[in-house]
Order: structure tokens, then sequence, then C-alpha cells
């Protein structure tokens, strides 16, 4: 598999595992009735319970374990008969209980896979697990310069997001490369957002990623020891992040040295990952089992329900408009992976134009429109029905393709229809034949030095013969219709 | 059994400070009950399943409804020390 | 006599309830009938942590001033809550400095539910600190004194609900049960007091010792008002997910005989350390049994040596983390000698926690720590399934099975402080009860050396009303009317 392959070196693979978080965008908090919120005041959604305050207890937010569970089976994850809920303890200011209720080795899912696309390589990468636990709360560090820890005077704790559901994906080591990374991420994301648990916004927050990062020799087949990489919140820094961690695992191997096991921590500034530095051992975290809360035992019934309401995922998708529009991958990939664009290239479908030429025009021209405008597909003067209508005068030769985008722009400029735009500006090709015989007749006569050209043998120059044809009928002939009659006209 | 470093880095977990000694009187002490602690290693139970609840409830799940939160100064009239409406905690660094 | 021919000393809630109903006594009266009471022993026994009379005071005259509809059900009747209990408006400490100042900002579920009946909070009594102890000498403020003989312990965790009840300073209280801490101090006290199934009432505002074994329950001067009081507070509570409704309502007892009950007696409860005159009114009560028509016969459990090493596992580790949450950030003490976080962690809960407590959550670390969960967490854990085991097989054959609540009298203040170890031996019949999460009540069956002697009586899950009935017709015929001279032999040296 050459996917995405650093090209930096043959001899060395990176092996790469990632351990995604998400927030769901469910009403309430993990554990407590506090609304979610983002950008609220700080401690304004806060309670006995996720303050932690003495003799307070959680219980489970059943919309979260539903939200869990699609993730779980869009992920294709077998989901555990039985799941708990353990202590994970250790002290920090962000944790109100000293421990995060989360789940060890009964986690609500396991073996799942995610397969996603780089370049036109369709990889598979093993998910190990997915499972819930609550998001810390939000620390400031403040009195330094850089707003981080080393340099800061105090800090300051706001429990709002606190207690905010959060799920945590773990895959196996089988990301190939930091390309492949990031778009292992970027797909997945958009998987997440498909399935309405998460507006996985980046810059709120609501979706984050550690990575692990190993390299090895090319065909060794094991593990070396690996690096964990903190704090990348983009996937532009994902990747850069990768990309300088790589080489330098190489480097050290390469001289004899060993990669020790340690936390990277990567500053977007320098573009660099250092080790953490802190004054604590490796944490104990301690696990036992939740006294305060009881077992998550699967239903049949709710698995069923909660599967038969996935909605249709982007992968499926695009395999689907491979097969029913007999469109290439690309354009499949381009059309099918997000919801609104893909409905509306559908509902375009429908009218039995061309799929080809549609896929061309829905990802040319009306792509570029949306964006531009930014509005979202489906919106707007220019609907599939309209669009489909257009793609139709195309189709039929009514109107050649170049006078079709001054339809195009002209029908969005004046709110109007594409046959009545291609009436009032006269933009019909002129597909007559015995008309536009009369114009070859005419060009031919008028250069009978290229006549003598082509004769000898220079085939292109029927596009010269071509070109005048256009330029006589103001570019309004059908130019598949000009291209036959030269031809004909000139092999005399 | 129990060492005083042993007693130091169970203390660092639990972020106790203990004074020398107390550290010295707690391994003793300690010792002293886990020595008692240690009857049941005689138990030969490696297939008995643990108990981890006494109950045999499962799924005791809770609407995804908003409930009031406290009010501001409720959340903070506890804090030892605020900062813009924050709980205000010494550098970590 | 004091005030209306009240005395605070024999009064049961019953009774009071009756008083109240039919106007013989207002709220107001009764109320100042036990606050008298407070005034007059309370420097001697030291109940409480904080006495709420003037609220006490002016709540029970607004309750004079309803009508009888609205009234709750239990209006007026002076309780005593365990200080391990938030209420909101009261300051709630756990009996220790790291709390010292702490305003609740909500009610614990057991507390609103009572206090929904409108009855009239005397205040908050003292415990062993975080509820660790079987003495309440680990408070982190003061001990109290056991009325019986002022220079021995009222047992604990409960001590300080237990001691107000038996010293006529409130007509009835709540306590929490992790190990035997309502039970044993019941039994110390000479009064009543019960540990219902784990789950029967919610853990919502209890602060927690350890999630799996902590319950809370009366302590009352008579098995009818204990069931009275529990009627009240049980229930599944959506805030606390390990609390179930109740497959049966909470009866108030009534039964005269124990015929046809079979009662098991765990030889192995009698085997350690029971002192002479407790067996011998053990021994007495079991007759009383069998006079009652009930079937008496010695039986086995067969793990309970191990019950006590595991709760001192399994108990500490909930704990470790149950505690961790008092870290001088949100709530409660802080240092102020500390430079950084970790100092302000390490001297906060250093300074702030007494020595019981260190010990505990030294112990609940250590046992959880990488290395050494299987070992001794995990292996607790398969222990408390033996244990569970062993009182299945027993309720399959007896309906109840009887112990003495704890092997011995009140002891001396200060005479087990020095050995933990000694201290946690109190606990052996009260531990597997706990651990198997039974409902057990303990009643007084007589004195031994004029100290109260306790009687267990436990049932399998949810026998609420098989424990109080049968523990009902017991109490009517054991007759025990002895009261508390609130004599002191400090510096007498042992008593004879």
């Amino acid at each position: 598999m050459t996917a995405g392959r650093d090209d930096k070196r043959a001899d060395w693979e990176p092996v790469i595992g990632l351990e995604v978080h998400v927030e769901l965008n469910t009403q309430t908090k993990m554990f407590c009735g506090c609304a979610v919120s983002f950008g609220d005041p700080p401690n304004t959604h806060t309670c006995p319970v996720c303050l932690a305050h003495p003799g307070a207890l959680p219980v489970v937010n059943e919309r979260a374990v539903e939200y869990a569970t699609r993730i779980a089976l869009a992920l294709g994850c077998r989901m555990a008969p039985v799941s708990i809920f353990h202590r994970k303890n250790y002290f920090y200011p962000d944790l109100p209980k000293a421990y995060q209720i989360s789940q060890y080795d009964e986690p609500l899912a396991v073996d799942g896979r995610f397969e996603y696309w780089v370049g036109d390589d369709k990889l598979s990468c093993r998910i190990n697990r997915v499972h819930m636990e609550e998001d810390a709360a939000k620390l400031i560090h403040a009195g330094g310069e850089t707003g981080r820890i080393a340099g800061s005077d105090h800090s300051m704790v706001d429990f709002n997001r606190g207690g905010t559901p959060l799920i945590e994906i773990v895959t196996e080591p089988d990301i190939p490369s930091s390309e492949a990374a990031r778009e292992f991420l970027n797909q997945l994301r958009g998987m997440v957002q498909e399935l309405g648990v998460s507006d996985v916004n980046m810059e709120e927050g609501q979706i984050r990623w550690d990575a692990n990062i190993s390299v090895r020799r090319v065909g060794s087949g094991e593990l070396g020891t690996r690096t964990e990489l903190k704090n990348m919140n983009s996937f532009r820094f994902l990747q850069q992040a990768l990309e300088a961690e790589i080489p330098r695992q190489i480097a050290v191997l390469e001289a004899g040295g060993r990669i020790d096991q340690e936390t990277l921590h990567f500053d977007p500034d320098t573009g660099a990952t250092t080790p953490l530095r802190s004054k604590e051992e490796a944490h104990d975290y301690r696990y036992f089992p939740e006294p305060d809360l009881v077992p998550l035992v699967m239903d049949e019934a709710f698995v069923e329900r909660v599967r038969a309401s996935l909605p249709e995922l982007p992968e499926a998708r695009v395999e689907r408009f491979m097969a029913a529009y007999g469109l290439p991958r690309y354009d499949a990939g381009v059309l099918g992976s997000s919801g609104p664009l893909a409905r509306f290239f559908e509902q375009a479908a429908r009218s039995g134009v061309d799929a080809k030429l549609l896929a061309n025009w829905t990802m040319g021209e009306y792509l570029a429109h949306v964006n531009a405008a930014g509005i979202e597909p489906g919106k707007g003067h220019v609907t599939a029905e309209r669009l489909a209508r257009l793609v139709k005068l195309v189709e039929t030769g009514t109107v050649s393709s170049s006078g079709a985008k001054d339809v195009f722009q002209l029908m969005i400029d004046e709110r109007g229809e594409p046959e009545q735009i291609v009436e009032k500006h006269g933009l019909a090709q002129v597909s007559d034949a015995g008309e536009l015989a009369a114009v070859v007749a005419k060009v031919v006569a008028e250069h009978p030095a290229q006549v003598e050209q082509y004769r000898a043998g220079k085939q292109q120059v029927a596009g010269f013969f071509v070109g005048r044809v256009m330029q006589a009928t103001q570019g309004r002939a059908n130019p598949k219709l000009v291209n036959e009659l030269v031809r004909k006209a000139l092999a005399g | 059994m129990i060492t005083e470093d042993d007693v130091r880095h169970v203390a660092m977990l639990a972020r106790l400070h203990l004074t020398a000694d107390e550290t010295s009187r707690m391994a003793g002490e300690l010792a002293k009950i886990l020595r008692h602690i240690d009857k049941m290693s005689e138990l030969d139970i490696s297939d008995v399943p643990p108990t981890a609840h006494v109950l045999d409830l499962t799924n005791v799940l809770r609407a995804d409804k908003a409930q009031p939160s406290l009010p501001r100064h409720e959340a903070l009239k506890n804090a030892p020390a605020v900062t813009d409406d924050c709980f205000r905690v010494p550098r970590m660094s | 006599m004091p005030g209306g021919g009240v005395d605070p000393l024999r009064l049961t809630a019953r009774e009071a309830k009756r008083m109240l109903v039919e106007g013989e006594v207002s709220a107001a009266e009764l109320m100042k009938v036990y606050l008298d009471q407070i005034e007059r022993v309370e420097d001697k026994v030291k109940a409480f942590i904080l006495v709420t009379a003037d609220n006490a005071a002016r709540y029970a005259t607004e309750i004079d001033r309803e009508a009888g509809a609205s009234r709750g059900a239990l209006a007026g009747m002076p309780t005593a809550i365990k200080d391990n209990m938030v209420t909101e408006g009261v300051v709630t400490t756990c009996a220790s400095k790291i709390l010292a100042d702490y305003q609740p900002v909500y009610t614990a579920t057991a507390v609103r539910k009572l206090w929904g009946d409108h009855v009239v909070t005397l205040g908050k009594t003292n415990l062993d600190e975080f509820a660790m102890g079987s003495s309440t000498e680990n408070s982190g403020f003061f001990t109290t004194h056991n009325p019986w003989d002022l220079a021995t312990v009222p047992g604990g965790s409960s001590g300080g609900s237990a001691a107000a009840v038996a010293a006529g300073e409130a007509l009835w209280g709540v306590g929490s049960d992790t190990g035997g801490s309502i039970r044993q101090p019941a039994s110390l006290c000479g009064i009543v007091g019960m540990k219902p199934t784990y789950g029967a009432v919610s853990r919502y505002g209890l602060v927690a010792f350890a999630s799996s074994l902590d319950q809370i329950g009366p302590l009352t001067r008579s098995v009818y008002d204990c069931a009275l009081l529990l009627s009240r507070i049980v229930g599944r509570d959506p805030h606390d997910s390990t609390s179930v409704r109740l497959p049966t309502e909470i009866e108030l007892p009534k039964a005269t005989t124990l015929d046809g009950l079979r009662f098991g007696v765990p030889r192995e409860y009698l085997a350690t350390g029971v002192q002479p005159g407790v067996r011998e009114r053990f021994d007495e009560t079991l007759m009383l049994i069998e006079r009652l028509g009930g079937a008496v016969e010695e039986m086995s459990l067969p793990h309970t040596e191990y019950a006590l090493p595991a709760y001192y596992i399994i108990a500490p580790a909930e704990a470790s983390a149950n505690l961790a949450r008092f870290d001088g950030v949100r709530y409660g003490y802080r240092s102020a000698h500390a430079d950084d976080l970790i100092e302000m962690y390490e001297r906060t809960r250093g300074e702030g926690f007494g020595p019981e407590v260190k010990r505990r959550i030294m112990i609940g670390t250590y046992a959880l720590s990488s290395g050494y969960y299987e070992a001794y967490y995990g292996q607790a854990q398969k222990v408390r399934t033996l244990v569970r085991r062993d009182f299945a097989e027993a309720f399959s054959t007896y309906d109840l099975i009887v112990s003495p609540t704890s092997p011995t009298v009140a002891f001396r203040i200060g005479e087990r402080a020095a050995d933990p170890l000694s201290m946690y031996m109190s606990d052996i019949c009260t531990i597997p009860v706990n651990l198997a999460g039974l409902p057990a009540v303990s009643i007084p069956c007589g004195l031994a050396d004029g100290l109260p002697v306790g009687f267990q009586l436990i049932g399998p899950a949810f026998s609420e009303n098989r424990v109080l009935n049968a523990a009902h017709a017991l109490e009517q015929a054991i007759g025990f009317t002895a009261l508390p001279t609130f004599k002191d032999t400090t510096g007498k040296g042992e008593e004879a």
C-alpha cells in the first residue's frame, strides 16, 4: 500500500494511532442536569454534582448513551453486552471530584473499523474501543505572558464545561502516514457530524485528539516504542507535528539510540514537539469500578433502534453514488461526502439528466457559486430543479457548454429560468445543419492554403476552421456539429 | 512490609502532607493493619466473581432535560479564593 | 418532670405524635422540653456540633399555627441529624476541620423528606470525622460522652445522634451506617438503631464514606418509632442511581409473637472477644425468643473472619476516592501555607484531616495503587461475594439471623484510641451486614455492668417488615426500661 506514505524515507514507515475525544451536543451534562453550553459567563452552569460538593451523586444521561451507541455502530463496533463505569483518580483543579468517571476494561463498544480515503486509495483503520466519560472543566492560567502554565502565577477554573459528555474513540496503530492521519480525522469528523451527535467544532474544542507515533523499518512488522503527541488543535498542526516527530524518531534510531516513551507537547508557534516537563511521575490512576453507578446492559431492541436511526454515512453514500450514477471515485467523493450537497445532487439527478454531466456542473459552476455566495447547497435561486434543467439544455445541445456558463450566471443575476434566459439573450446554440454547412462552406472557400495543409496530412488544421466558424457565428454554433461539418467539407 | 518510602509515595498519590513523625508512625500503623488484612490471601478464590454492586440494578438513566443550575453566587459562595467569577488556585508551574 | 408531664428520656415518637395530633402538647412546648434538656445535660454529653435552638423554636411556633391537614406527617417532632448529611442553610462539618465552615448548597434527600414532614431540627450531631470510627473519638472537634457513664464512649460513628436520643436531648434522630455506625452506637447507648437494605434510602446528600456500603437510618427509643421514621425516608430518588423503591411499604410493627420464625445464631459472631455480661444478656434474649415461639439454632457463616479484612480494604479504598474532592479548590478549608498548587493540596489535606481519616485514605490509596489492586481490592471484592453467599445460604433456612450487636459494652474514652486495630474489632458483628447490603436493627436487651447491651436482628434484603416486626415483639417482651444516669466514673478506673 502506497497511500500517502511519507515520501521522505522508503526504508522506514510511521505507525500511528489516534485517541479522539468528541464532545456530545446533548442538552445536559453526562452525569447531571446542568445545560451543556459554550461561551456563557463562567460558573453559570454548575450544580452540586458537577462541582463535586459533598454528598453529590452522578446519574447517567440517557441520550449520551444513545449518541455513544450511534458512534459505536457507525464505526462497526461490537456493543458490549454489559459495560460499567470506572473511577480514574488523579488531582487537578479542572477535575472537581479528583477522579473522572470514565470506562476502563468494560467499555461500551469494541472492535470496529473505519474506512477512509487518501487520494484514490481506500484505507481501513481498526477501532479498538469507544467509551463514555465526562469532560474536565476549563482552566485559565494567568499572570504570565503566554497564557500557559509556565510563567503563570495563578490559575482560574470555570466549571461550565466540566461534566460535558465526552466520547473517546481509540484506534489501533493502523494509520500509515501523517497525511493519512489528517484524512482519517477529517473524515471521522465528517461522519460524526452527519450522525448529529456533536457539532465537532474544533475552535470550541468539541473534537480533540492525541496521536501515538512510532516508526519501524519497512517490513519489520514489530511495533517500536511510541511517543504521545498532545495539543494539536487543528488538522494542519496534527500533520505538522507528525512530520516533525517521524524524522526525529528515525534519526534517533539510525544513530543507534532508543526512543523514550514520553509525552510530547506540540508548539504551534515553533512547529516543534517538546517533552512535557512535569514535576510528577507518570499517573497511577488507581482505576476501580464506580460504586455510585450501576452497569449498563445493552438491550438488543435498543441497539437495533439506534442502528435503524443511523443516517446514511458519507462512505456508504459515496459508494452508492459510484454505483448508482456510474460516477468515478473522485466525483462521488466530492458530491457524496457532505449531506447538503449530496441531497442537492440527488434531487437534480431525479430529472433523469445525464449523471456525469450533472456531476461536472455541480462540482464546477454550482459549487463555486455556493462557496462564493456563502450559502448552503440547496439554498438560493439555483435550485436542484433549475440546475437540472440547465444541464438538460446542454445535454440536448440547445445551448453550448460555454453558452450555458453565461446562462448560469444570468439566471442568478436576473433570478430567471434557464430556458427563459436562453431565449431572452439569444444564447441558443445554432444546430441547423443546413445553416452551418453554408457557413462552413464559406470559411473553407476563404482559406484554401489551410485546406491544402489539411489534405496534406495536418489534421489539426481542422481546428482552425472550427474556430473561424465559431467566430462567424458569435460562438453560438454547435461545436460538435461544426467539427463534423468541417471534416466532411475538408474531406472533399 | 511497608516502608517509609512506600508511605511517602502513597502520601504523594493522595496529596497528603505528612510530617516526618507522622510518616514513621504511619508506616508502623499501616503495616499492622495490612498484616491483619493479609488474612484474606489465605483464601484461594480465583474463580469467585467480585461484587462491585450488591443490588441487581442496571440501566438507571436520566432523561436529557435541563434542570436549573446553581446561581453563580451560590456556586462560588464557599470558594476559598475567587477571581473573575472563577475559582482561583495557586500557581501550577 | 419537665413541662407538661413530658419526660424527654422516655417519650417515644409514637406517643409524641399522638399528643401533638390530639393537642395535648404544642410543637413549641415539645421543642422546649428538648431544648431544656439540652441545656441541662449537653455540656456533659456533648452530642451536638451545632444546636439550632432559635430556628427550632421559631419553626415549632410556625407549625403550631398550621392547621391539621397541612401539617406534615411528622410535624413538630424534635429531630437530631448527624452532621454528615448536608443541610442547606445550616453549616455541615462532618466533624472535620476541613469542612468547619462549609455552607451546603443543597439538602440531603432523606433530610428533605423529613423537613417536608415538618420535623423540627434540633441540630447537627457529632460523629467520628467523615464517619470513620467506632467511638466518636475521631471527631475533629470533641468527643461525645455516653450518658450511661460519661467516662465511656457512645460508640460511633453516629455517636452524637445516639447519645442525644439516649440523653433525652432529641426525640429521635438519623445517622449513617457503613460498618455498624448506627447499630453499634445504638447498642452502646441503649436505644434502637437500624441500617436498612442498601438502596432503600437515598444517599444523595450523605457525605460519602464508602459508597457501596453507606446507608442512612433511624436512631430511636423504640422499634415502632424506628419503623415510623424509616417509612418516611425510604424510596427511589432520581438523584441516586443506587436507590430503589422498596418492593413493599414499611409497616408500623404490631407483632407480639415470634411463632413459626427460625432464628440462626452464627457461631463465628460469638467466637471472639464477647464480654461475659454481653454474652449473658444475649443468651437470655435467645431464651426469650423461644418463649415467644421462635426456634433458635446455632449455625455458621463460614467466611465471617474474612469480612473484617475485606471491609478494611473496600471501605478505605472507596473513601480514598470519595475524600479526594476535599482539595481546597471549591469549598472548605484551604491551607495558608502554600506557594503552589501541589503544596496547597498537600497542606490543606494534611492540616484539615484528622489522623484516622489520613490512615484510611492511605490504606485505601495503597490498596488501589499500581500492582496492588488484585491482591487487595480485587481479593476483597471476592470475599464480599463469599460473605453475601453465606447469608443467602443461611436465609434459605432461617428467617432471621441474630447476634450481639457489639462484643462489648461501652468502653472507656481513650481506651482503644491508641490502637486502631482494636477499634476496628468493635464492628466484627456489624460489618458483614454492610458487605452483604442487608437490613439489620439493634435493640437494647439489658445491662451488663450497668451499661447497655444491644441485640442485633438481620434479615434478607428488603425484609424490613419482617425484621421490624420481630424486633418489636422481642422489644415488648424484653421490657427494657432502664434510663441513663449521667454518672461519671472518670478517674475511677475500670468499672467492677
